[in-house]
This record gives C-alpha cells, structure tokens and sequence, in this order.
C-alpha cells in the first residue's frame, strides 16, 4: 500500500548553485551569503542538544535556504527504520525548517551496527518493495516529501533484475518521493558498471529532480586494469560531471546544483569558482527556456 | 546474499567476501567489496581520531589508529550520530595489554570524550550572583544541607590518579612535557558555560563537591563527600569557585525540583 504524493513537498530550494557547509568555510561564506543561493549541512551533525553546532544552524537559516541531507537512515536497510532515528529527523525538519531534505539509496546499518558508509543493494522486486515501504515510513514520520539520492556503487549482485535507473523511477512512481540525482553518483556507477551515462540519465524520472550534486572523484583501477572510480568528494568535479549537467539542465531547465566537496578543502575562492561555473550553467538553461 | 552475511564480511577482515557479487567486466569483486571494507574502518577511525588528538598524538599515528580498529570492532558505533564515538574508549584502553605501560592514557582518552560531550550539550545560562532568597537559604544551618545544586549540562568532573590535566594543557600550548610530574592526582571540571569548552583545574575538595552534586546529592551530603576527599575542604570557597566557573544553573529546595 503506497501512498504517492500524499505527503507535501518542503517549499524546495532555489535554483542556484550552493555547496556543503564545513566549519572551515563557514565564516567566510557567511561573511558574503550571496555568493551561494543555499546550503547543505548532514542532518547527523544537526543532532546534538546545544552548543557551536546550534549557533551556526541559526546563522546559516537566517542567511540561506537549508538543504537537510542525511547519512544515516539506511533506507536500503533489512533491519526497520531506527524509530528514533526518524524521531530526531523529524525534530530537525520542525526546529530548522529545511527547503529540502534528502537521504540515500543505500544501507548502512545492520542488526543495531551502523557502519559509516553507503553500502550497495540489490536491484530486486523484493529491496524493491522494502526501499518503497521505508521511503513512505519516513514521508509520513516527517510530514515531507523526500528527495531520494542516486547511488555510487562498485559492486553489482548477480540477484539484481531490474537496472538503477529502472528501479529508482519505480520508487519514485510507487511514493512520490523525489530525486536528488547526483551526477559524479551516475558517472562513477555508469564508469564501474561499464554502462552509458547519458543514456542511464535519459532513463531517470528527471521531472522529479528536487536538487542536483556534483563532484570530484578518484580515479583507481580493478583486477583487470579497467578504471575503478571512487565517490570521495575530495577532487574539483570532473568534466564530464560538468557535461552531464549542461545536458541534465537543457532537458529540465534550471534547477539547485550542489557542489559536494567534503574532503581534501580547497581555499574557499577554489570553491566559489565551482559556484559561479554552475550557476553559469543554471542561468545558461534560464536563457534556453525564455527563447524557447 | 543477505545484509547479515555482508555485514559481517565488512567488520571482519580474515573472512571472504560475500557471495552473490559480480562486476560487469569479470574483474574480482572481492577487490570492490574491499572498497567497502576499507571505508568502513578508515571513517570510523577517522573520526575517532579527530576526536581525540591529544591521544594519538602521546601514542602517535601509528598506535592509535591500529588501537582504534580493535576498539571499533568490539565496540562498533550503535547509532548514524557518531559523536562521542569514543564513550567506551577510556574503559578499552584500560584494559589494552600494549597501552600497559602508559597509565595516563586512558583518562586523556576520558578528557577528550568528556569535552566532545560538552560541547554538544545543552545549552543552559549559568547563575552568577545567587539571588537574596538563596543566600538567605545557603546561611540557614536547617535550609543549606537540604538545598539542591543544578549543574550545567555540560558540566563533568574528571579525577584521575596521574597529571592528566596538565598533560592535556601542555598539549595546547606546546609546553615542554618534561616539565610534568605525571605521578600524581589531579582532577578538573570541563564545562561549556558559553561558546568555549573549558578545562578547569579544581582542587580535591572542589572536585568530590563537583561529583557529588551531578550525582544529585543534596548540598549537606555533598559537601560531606568533600571533606571526605579532602580535610581541608571549604564549603564556601568550594561553591564560590563553581559560580566563578560558571558551573551552577540553579539552587533549589528539594520540595521545588528544577523544571
């Protein structure tokens, strides 16, 4: 039983580019907010009774637009939902007040264990259903519209009947939710799969974007030789990330592109060129509408 | 392949990898697995060690990080909120056969756990001038033993039978650690009145008086416990230095628990 579209989407984020907050970029981005039209901060690091935290989330939602991104919820998870896991986020979501918020196609806990990574799931009819089950579990705990984030993953399952793309437009069918696609996400599974980008793009629900990420990847190779991409956000975002979104723009029009770089820091005005490249590209995709 | 079975693969790295995997291109899947595998344990130990610097730098890199991977897998994280991850480090340490020889090291562990905690507390405005009624009740000898002291949240006390506090403090200004006897006890109060994490130095007295109100004893037993701890204790010196500090939230009668 799914309960598409029943649940109200936040009043989302502006179609601009914008970029994770870290500690170490916060003052300068707070001192010059216009330079970004939102941020993002990890709902995990949200969770805390007072202290630093609470006082830089009430100076960055009284300077922009918030983007919750979570981490931890294990939406692919065998194990139910961490009910007081889903307590805390919808806590976060009634005190802060996000734009948008969003979590993985991915596990990451197990029997009580919670692991730190985004860990892969077969694309089957019964993860299927469970993925459709907890995306409406934590809809209506939150009384909010989800933005579900495409994987990067490395390993496939000899299990898996139905392609990513595939299988992320029936979530999206089955519970209205919406997608968060992160582009360095597609271009390293499409690299590591031995699959094409565009066409895997073509493929998605894109009327249900709600935010876009893109980064920088590492680039490894596999027993054979063949490179092994790893999502590490720890690199500028490659070019053909970059491509991927003048085409995903063209197809959709303008839309919030986040840039996502959570190791490695560059010194902020690296950053901020990143933001001016993409709201290029956004605005490029405004101009496209208007003579259309 | 059930979550179960990969589960285990990843936190254990003398087992094979689960079955079920496959890879477009016929290359081994156990290397990608290993991806995983080597996430899992590089974050967490990761993120133990941004927590604890003082630790790993006294052991250096090398040590502490190999002793984080043990701990880690005995003690894997229980919740996505990772803060204070290192709850139960000081205890693992103990009992840690390589650390033996380093009998601080378990309470520097503690300290820096116990400032994670602090920082992240609740928020509380800390009472700096008792108002007319509390002094009126803190001078009269049938009221004072019964009243009952709020600490901050963030408030705790850390006793430990070696310099710990001294140790952590020449870590934060580059002092010359040969100048430290570390073979004595020494005891602090870490509190985050405000903004900033404090490491404050107390006295014995001052820091059993500490212990005993977070552990909710009233005024009279409290300062019983501290003159237990040290003769010399002074009760009004000892409360004066908490509201110095900015320790104390409230002052209540017991039939008026705090809301």
């Amino acid at each position: 039983m799914h309960t598409a579209s029943s649940q109200p989407a936040l009043r989302g984020l502006p179609a601009r580019a914008g970029v994770g907050l870290k500690a170490a970029h916060a003052d300068g981005l707070l001192a010059a907010p216009q330079a970004v039209g939102f941020v993002e901060l990890h709902a995990e690091n949200c969770m805390v009774d007072g202290g630093p935290r609470h006082r830089l989330l009430e100076r960055v939602c009284a300077s922009w637009p918030l983007s919750l991104h979570g981490v931890g919820l294990s939406i692919g998870g065998e194990s139910p939902l961490d009910g007081a896991h889903l307590d805390r986020l919808r806590d976060l979501v009634r005190r802060w007040r996000p734009a948008a918020f969003s979590e993985h196609l991915a596990w990451s806990g197990h029997g009580g264990m919670f692991f730190n990574d985004l860990l892969p799931l077969p694309y089957t009819a019964a993860t299927l259903a469970r993925v459709c089950d907890h995306v409406d579990q934590v809809q209506q705990h939150l009384g909010c519209r989800l933005l579900l984030e495409n994987p990067a993953t490395d390993v496939a399952f000899s299990a898996s009947t139905l392609d990513e793309p595939g299988f992320l437009a029936e979530v999206q069918r089955r519970t209205g939710c919406g997608l968060l696609l992160d582009l360095n996400n597609l271009w390293v599974s499409c690299a590591n799969h031995g699959r094409d980008p565009w066409a895997a793009l073509a493929a998605l629900p894109l009327h249900a974007v709600g935010e876009v990420h893109i980064a920088g990847h590492d680039v490894q190779h596999d027993s054979t030789g063949a490179p092994l991409l790893i999502d590490h956000h720890g690199a500028p975002v490659a070019q053909g990330v970059w491509a991927l979104l003048d085409t995903l723009l063209a197809r959709t029009g303008p839309l919030p592109v986040l840039i996502e770089r959570d190791n490695n820091l560059p010194p902020l005005p690296e950053l901020l060129a990143e933001v001016a490249q993409a709201d290029a590209a956004i605005r490029a995709a405004t101009d496209l509408r208007k003579a259309a | 392949m059930t979550q179960a079975t990969f589960a285990a693969a990843l936190l254990d790295p003398d087992r094979p990898p689960p079955p079920g995997l496959r890879s477009w291109n016929g290359s081994d899947p156990a290397q990608r697995f290993a991806v995983h595998r080597n996430n899992v344990m590089l974050s967490l130990v990761d993120a133990l060690a941004d927590e604890h610097p003082v630790t790993q730098t006294l052991v250096g890199a090398d040590f502490f990080r190999a002793m984080a991977a043990l701990y880690l897998r005995r003690h894997p994280p229980r919740s996505p909120v990772l803060l204070g991850l290192g709850d139960r480090l000081p205890d693992f340490i103990r009992c840690f056969e390589p650390a033996a020889g380093l009998p601080w090291l378990a309470d520097v562990a503690r300290l820096e756990w116990l400032r994670i905690r602090a920082a992240h507390a609740a928020d509380a405005v800390p009472l700096r001038v008792p108002d007319a009624a509390t002094l009126a009740a803190l001078q009269d000898p049938a009221q004072a033993p019964r009243l009952r002291v709020r600490l901050h949240p963030s408030a705790a006390v850390l006793g430990s039978a070696q310099a710990v506090v001294s140790l952590w403090v020449a870590h934060q200004r580059d002092d010359p650690l040969w100048s430290i006897n570390l073979d004595h006890p020494e005891a602090a109060l870490v509190l985050r009145p405000d903004a900033e994490v404090l490491v404050l130095p107390l006295p014995p007295g001052a820091a059993a008086l500490a212990q005993a109100l977070l552990d909710g004893l009233p005024l009279g037993d409290a300062a019983a416990t501290a003159l237990a701890a040290d003769a010399a204790f002074d009760l009004v010196h000892g409360l004066a230095l908490l509201l110095q500090h900015g320790a104390i939230v409230q002052f209540h009668p017991p039939a008026e628990p705090s809301p």
